[in-house]
């Protein structure tokens, strides 16, 4: 599912216009970057959370040539499964 | 402080001019909808954002560490996340434009 099927998916399913729900899509992952960006923890009850991971710089390997090459430091988003989501995404223990 | 739900209602309340109620069950329908994709096993592609995947674990040997007994781990289903290459980029620079 992309972003455009999660718009029109969430206009059916509630009373706003098509441009609101695509509004509430833009809010909600910019506010997401946004934390990202300042290094602000994300924390979305029942979905998941993220932390800012930093990662070293180390040497490595460019995989095809074989040439050692210096990796800067960088920061990722680090994702953490929420209860709910990891619970309901699992295989239920009586299915087939 | 962390980003919260109440945090990111409050913004849809204003920007949308809803009732504070309706903003957060708005987010909330929207929620779902992403966790019913998910456990339906298809993934979510946000461009500019990231990827939402499902992935399938097979079972594998484990060992429980304290007692030191073998044991295998059932096989699962898990949620990954994969940051786009622009937000990535964003997050490296100094660039706040958002």
């Amino acid at each position: 599912m992309n972003k455009l099927e999660l718009i029109s998916t969430l206009k059916d399913r509630t009373r706003l216009t098509k441009a609101e729900a695509a509004e509430v899509i833009k809010i909600f992952f910019d506010s997401l970057s946004r934390a990202f960006i300042n290094g602000e923890r994300v924390e979305i009850r029942g979905f998941c959370s993220f932390h800012i991971k930093e990662y070293k710089s180390y040497v490595g390997r460019n995989p095809k040539t074989g040439d050692k090459v210096r990796i800067p430091p960088k920061r990722l988003p680090f994702f953490k499964c929420g209860k709910e989501l990891k619970e309901r995404v699992d295989y239920k223990p009586h299915a087939p | 402080m962390a980003l919260t739900k109440t945090i990111i209602a409050e913004q849809i309340q204003e920007k949308l001019d809803l009732p504070r109620t309706t903003a957060y069950e708005v987010m909330e329908e929207f929620l779902e909808i992403i966790k019913e994709t998910i456990e339906s096993g298809e993934d979510i592609m946000i461009s500019g954002f990231g990827k939402f995947c499902v992935n399938e674990k097979k079972a594998r040997k484990g060992r429980n560490p304290a007692t030191d007994e073998e044991m295998t781990l059932p096989a699962r289903r898990v949620v990954t996340f994969k940051c786009s290459g622009k937000l990535r980029d964003l997050i490296n620079s100094r660039d706040t434009s958002l």
